[in-house]
């Protein structure tokens, strides 16, 4: 069962129109619920009012003074407001300050531009610099939601005697994740005899976050909450951590009017108001000695987390713990921080802080190879890490690790070395046309960073039904990654059933156990992993208990199953997340093991630059990636190329344009994603390298495509155009122009 | 202002009568007064593709369009593709080849893949990819969905 | 969606006629709605001031391609689709076809309209620079008469043009060119399709003996109007193909354009591009 490409669970309902999403839920009597915003960067709120022309006393009004608990958003850091209130500091210009309720979501809408907020308006820092240069001081003494540090050996001892050594600044922007699906929420509040019971339906990747956030909104104990996933139009991160903030609006109202509210943002309000990827800043520093070999890496990674922590502690930690890439170093030393600014806050979006440092580390190797003389693909190989070597947290490479047999098979897929010298000659010629080939080798980690997975502690199980069939009990939502579908493979494949034999519940926090949240390229290999001991417990309780003879047949495990249930009511066995042995993780010193395992890829891109207009088209991407056992290989090729198009993205087009802190760009036809005209049929390869710590030996890989495209097409543009300062993405036409002139302008 | 209108259309191969706002966004009528939730909206702006359905037996984005313009319209949604639960030789391919992933720009998709395959049964990639290019995904980096097609196209078409 | 619809009203008139009275009775009052393409997706965003609509769709007067034996006159409400599938076009016009291929994506080329395009007045629209290439006029209609002008005087200005408030635009008519011609057509968009111009040109060229005999080049998204760039022509009219002054014909293409920095590109960007367009169609010119 695991490494069949067995169809997607919920893949007939989605081709005929009936899979139902938030916005899709038919609610009786429901109320439509929309969010007033602050507008303004910076300021302390003194007044809000209520405009002519709009029959006020229809709606459902709730700001700050109506909040029954706390108002605080429940995560990492308690920092963010549901609403800000009267007398409270603004902090940046999408923050919500009044909800709104009615049953016609037109007039909700006409009235949402009827209020009008007073605001005393204050300086704002609107980007990095002038978050460091503390311009202003807008979060905490010195702006700082997050610093990490990391040191391995001492750098500052190689600089001197180092043969050469090489700085570069690196940038990468905010990127929107796109999810096809706007944020949607369906809110219900009951009065019960314990209490209030406040329950939501909607589109949201971590039922258990939500679970959390409403119960401090509320005040309420465990029970009287519940969060349930719909079905999901994307989600890529950006339903990580917002989910908990527009849940916690659709609760307010509904509490407040009695009845249902719905609340689903237009695609203009999600592209400006939800989370981004974090903008960075990497300068780099390299030793090598004579022959290329690394000394020494200093990194100072700087990320812009917008007005509140949201998840950047965690961002930051990926990203300063992939800074160094998959290179075998002596001396490592690593600054992290992440800074508050008066923009929306950033948060989750694939490759969590790993696209960025990664993005500056493999764009850095070529201009480092170009320095020293070297071909990129020989520096790199000099230097790949290998098994037994030791990464800048002290964490040892215990896998055969063969970098140097993934780079060759991508070199080989795409034709490098021919493409390398055929294209030098062509681009010598007239044609305005210009072709090159550029690699990136990296990694990305799975699951939770550092002891986040012990923290978490996850739990999942397998429940009997009355049919005799097998039900999947997990917290992991289905964004589209194919959930649903892995997972009943990995339970059918430890039970020995048939892949039609296991089906996945509804994710109902009232039915299923928190098995953590869906993120990290972790419910595969984490996840899958609780379930696969979940299953082998489950059969062994039957056995047990007589109700199952080994060697069983499907036929004679669904009868036994549907025996258990008759006599017992319920049958059902969950799995806890238990570290592996050999596994440490000091937080306080970021030394031990990041993460329990790494996925290993290495990507190559050809680029064909159109020197009139500047415009860089992809001719063609191999990404070849080495995840553990992959469990359904249709699946996971789609995981890889829907990441790689992503990539591409971010590499190309992908800007948010920000003016005094607001998405101005905030509309599909400015924010620029690949159309399939835009994109090659990407190539896929799979090399397996089966992990113990993995169900059937998988590893993650939902993020890893999203980190290695932007640097194998700057690598590719360099090797087209010579070398240019390419050292941002999204590399636009516009951007080209200008680094192009710099070239000639000197 | 405007006084309502009796809109009939045929959706699906149903005569419906509707009593609507003249200027009310066909998407919406499909979606509130019809139930068709089928039919997505991703942008609101004629981009996404997303609430793509066939009127009078031509593509068009659904939410631009105002449905006093569909009066007596011939409107084919995702949930008039497949026979029953016979699916579509589309929406079968679809499914095989996991060209929906998340599935919310799949309605539109389909839609936009069977008007491609009936007016240009044996598609190249390139022609699959410009017929496909309003419509947007962000989950497959469309190679899923240009398979699927490819697949309907050599198997002998949308209409199998 | 952000329009509120209760404030929206919109007319179907039966025929030409009515609707031009009704434009006449309250002038300025009525907007008109070809295929709401464009302005279905202002309206869905809140920023729609107009709230009253008159929907064309169905006036029979206003469609079809009519060939004549030099010109082809195109209805107001034909869609980009209907240039594409028009043999006619192809034939004489290929740059009208391209910048219909263009526009959009399929779903728009089935409802947006060639006359829609032009009074929607956008500097970013495709069809207007192919259209100054051919040197296309408008018939304009209203209760009070027909009138012809010419397609290079019709914008005057952002969103400004010589359509009077009871005015509809009711066909366009394109001289066919005459021999064998050079038609160039290039939109540099944000992506490769689905996209908005930052850069459009269109250009046609008749040669005689070796010389460049006719040419209008026809530009996009460089100005607050679709525009010609007469210095550039001038420049190169009666030089031969031999010796064209390729970049005294750059250096004047600046003076007919005024480029602005916007969300999709700078003015430098415009600049350079659309100079570089030019010495591409040049050089395809010189080569042929």
């Amino acid at each position: 069962m695991i490494g069949a490409s067995s169809i997607r669970k919920e893949g007939r309902a989605k081709v005929m129109g009936t899979a139902c999403y938030t916005d899709d839920k038919f609610v009786p009597d429901a109320l439509h619920g929309v969010t007033v915003r602050s507008q303004v960067p910076r300021g302390i709120l003194k007044g809000i009012q209520f405009g002519a022309g709009i029959p006020w006393g229809e709606f459902t009004i709730v700001t700050a003074a109506d909040i029954p608990g706390t108002n605080r958003v429940a995560s990492v850091v308690h920092d963010q407001p549901f609403l800000v209130g009267i007398g409270e500091e603004i902090t940046h210009p999408e923050q919500p300050v009044v909800l709104l309720a009615h049953p016609d979501r037109r007039l909700a809408e006409k009235a949402r531009m009827a209020v009008t907020l007073e605001v005393e308006e204050r300086p704002a820092i609107l980007e990095i610099q002038a978050s460091l240069d503390l311009e202003q001081v807008i979060y905490g003494t010195h702006n700082l939601l997050k610093e990490i540090r990391i040191q391995k050996g001492d750098p500052e001892a190689v600089w001197t005697r180092a043969a050469h050594v090489i700085e570069g600044e690196y940038r990468t922007g905010a990127q929107e994740q796109m999810y096809l699906e706007t944020n949607a929420m369906v809110a219900v509040v009951e009065q019960e005899a314990a209490g209030l019971r406040v329950t939501v339906w909607g589109s949201l990747q971590c039922p258990y976050y939500v679970h959390g956030a409403l119960k401090q909104l509320f005040g309420l104990p465990e029970g009287q909450v519940r969060v349930v996933a719909m079905e999901m139009g994307g989600a890529f991160g950006g339903k990580e951590d917002y989910p908990s903030v527009n849940a916690g609006h659709a609760a307010l109202l509904a509490w407040k009017s009695g009845r249902p509210v719905k609340v689903v943002y237009d695609r203009e309000e999600d592209l400006a108001c939800t989370t981004k990827r974090h903008p960075s800043r990497t300068r780099l520093k390299t030793a090598f000695d004579a022959e290329g070999h690394l000394l020494a890496i200093e990194v100072d990674f700087v990320l812009d987390g917008g007005a509140y922590a949201t998840m950047s502690p965690v961002v930051l930690s990926r990203g300063a713990l992939h800074s160094a890439s998959v290179y075998r170093c002596p001396h490592v030393k690593v600054h992290a921080r992440a800074v508050a600014t008066n923009t929306p806050p950033s948060g989750a979006f694939r490759g969590f802080g790993a696209p960025q440092s990664l993005f500056a580390m493999e764009r850095h190797m070529d201009i480092c190879a170009r320095k020293l003389g070297l071909d990129a693909v020989d520096l790199r190989r000099k230097n790949f890490l290998r098994m037994g070597d030791t990464m800048a947290t002290g964490q040892v490479i215990r896998e055969d690790l063969d970098l140097g047999g993934l780079m060759d098979r991508a070199l080989e897929e795409i034709d490098y070395h021919r493409k390398r010298t055929t294209f030098a000659a062509a681009n010598d010629r007239e044609s305005p046309i210009k072709r090159g080939v550029g690699l990136a080798v990296f990694m990305h980690g799975c699951g939770f960073t550092g002891g986040g997975e012990s923290y978490l502690a996850s739990v999942a199980g397998v429940e009997g039904l009355a049919d005799g069939t097998v039900s999947v009990l997990a917290a992991s939502t289905e964004m589209g990654q194919g959930k649903n579908t892995v997972f009943a493979q990995i339970v059918a494949d430890a039970l020995k059933l048939p892949f039609e034999m296991v089906e996945t519940a509804e994710v109902d926090t009232d039915r299923v156990p928190n098995s953590g949240p869906t993120v990290a390229s972790r419910s595969t290999m984490m996840v899958g992993r609780i379930l696969e001991d979940a299953a082998i417990g489950f059969k062994q309780s039957l056995v047990q208990h007589g109700f199952l003879k080994e060697p069983y047949t499907a036929d004679s495990f669904r009868e036994a199953v549907a025996k258990a249930v008759a006599t017992l009511g319920s049958v059902k066995c969950y799995g806890q997340y238990h570290r592996p042995p050999n596994i440490t993780w000091n937080d306080a010193t970021y030394q031990g093991d990041a993460y329990p395992t790494y996925s290993w890829a290495c990507y190559a891109a050809e680029v064909a630059v159109d020197m009139d207009t500047y415009e860089v088209k992809v001719e063609d991407f191999v990404a070849v990636q080495e995840v553990g056992r992959v469990v359904n290989p249709t699946l996971a090729a789609g995981q890889i190329e829907g990441g790689v198009a992503q990539g591409v993205g971010w590499g190309l087009w992908e800007e948010v344009t920000i003016k005094n802190g607001r998405m101005i760009n905030n509309q599909m036809t400015n924010y620029i994603i690949p159309t399939s005209a835009d994109l090659p049929q990407i190539r896929v390869v799979f090399l397996e390298n089966p992990h113990p710590a993995g169900p059937g030996g998988a590893k993650g890989l939902g993020e890893l495509p999203m980190d290695g495209p932007a640097p194998a097409l700057l690598n590719a543009l360099e090797n087209a155009l010579g070398p240019l300062r390419l050292d941002e993405v999204p590399m636009t036409p516009d951007r080209l122009l200008g680094r192009c002139e710099e070239v000639v302008h000197g | 202002m405007a006084e309502p209108i009796t809109l009939k259309m045929t959706v699906n191969g149903t005569d419906c009568v509707v009593t609507v706002h003249p200027f009310a966004r066909l998407l919406d009528v499909l979606r509130e007064d019809l139930r068709l939730t089928g039919t997505k909206e991703g942008c609101g702006e004629g981009e996404c593709g997303a609430c793509t359905v066939l009127m009078n037996g031509r593509v068009v984005n659904s939410c631009l369009v105002p449905v006093v313009q569909a009066q007596g319209a011939v409107v084919v949604t995702v949930e008039g593709l497949a026979q029953g639960e016979r699916l579509s030789s589309v929406q079968d391919a679809f499914l095989t080849y996991n060209g929906a992933q998340c599935g919310f720009c799949t309605p539109g998709m389909l839609i936009s893949a069977t008007d491609l395959l009936n007016r240009c049964p044996n598609p190249t990639d390139g022609e699959i990819r410009d017929g496909l290019a309003g419509n947007l995904c962000r989950c497959t980096g469309y190679v899923k969905i240009v398979d699927a097609v490819r697949a309907v196209a050599a198997d002998g078409g949308a209409a199998r | 969606m952000r329009g509120y619809l209760a404030d929206c009203d919109i007319q179907s008139p039966p025929s030409l006629a009515e609707a031009l009275a009704l434009m006449a009775r309250e002038p300025g009052v009525w907007t008109p709605m070809a295929g709401g393409t464009d302005l279905m997706v202002v309206y869905n965003a809140g920023r729609q001031r107009a709230t009253r609509f008159l929907d064309l769709s169905r006036l029979a007067e206003l469609q079809g391609i009519q060939e004549a034996p030099t010109s082809l006159s195109f209805g107001a409400l034909t869609t980009y689709t209907d240039l594409r599938d028009c043999r006619a076009v192809h034939q004489h016009f290929p740059n009208l076809v391209k910048s219909a291929r263009v526009t959009g994506a399929l779903a728009i080329q089935n409802r947006g309209t060639l006359g829609g395009n032009i009074a929607n007045a956008s500097p970013a629209a495709d069809t207007p620079p192919s259209l100054l290439a051919y040197g296309a006029e408008l018939e304009l209609i209203s209760s009070r008469g027909l009138r012809r002008v010419a397609y290079d005087r019709f914008h005057q200005g952002y969103k400004r043009m010589d359509l009077a408030a009871d005015e509809l635009v009711a066909r366009i008519i394109v001289p066919k060119p005459t021999g064998r011609g050079f038609h160039y057509f290039r939109k540099v968009g944000t992506r490769q399709a689905q996209a908005i111009a930052k850069v459009c040109l269109a250009a046609y060229a008749r040669l005689e003996d070796g010389v460049v005999a006719e040419l209008r080049i026809g530009l996009g998204s460089v100005a607050p109007t679709p525009v010609r760039a007469r210095h550039a022509e001038a420049l190169l009219l009666g030089k031969p193909l031999a010796a064209l002054p390729v970049e005294a014909a750059r250096e004047a293409l600046l003076s007919d354009i005024s480029p602005i920095d916007d969300i999709r590109a700078t003015a430098h960007y415009r600049n350079v591009v659309t100079g570089n367009l030019l010495g591409q169609m040049l050089r395809e010119l010189a080569n042929r």
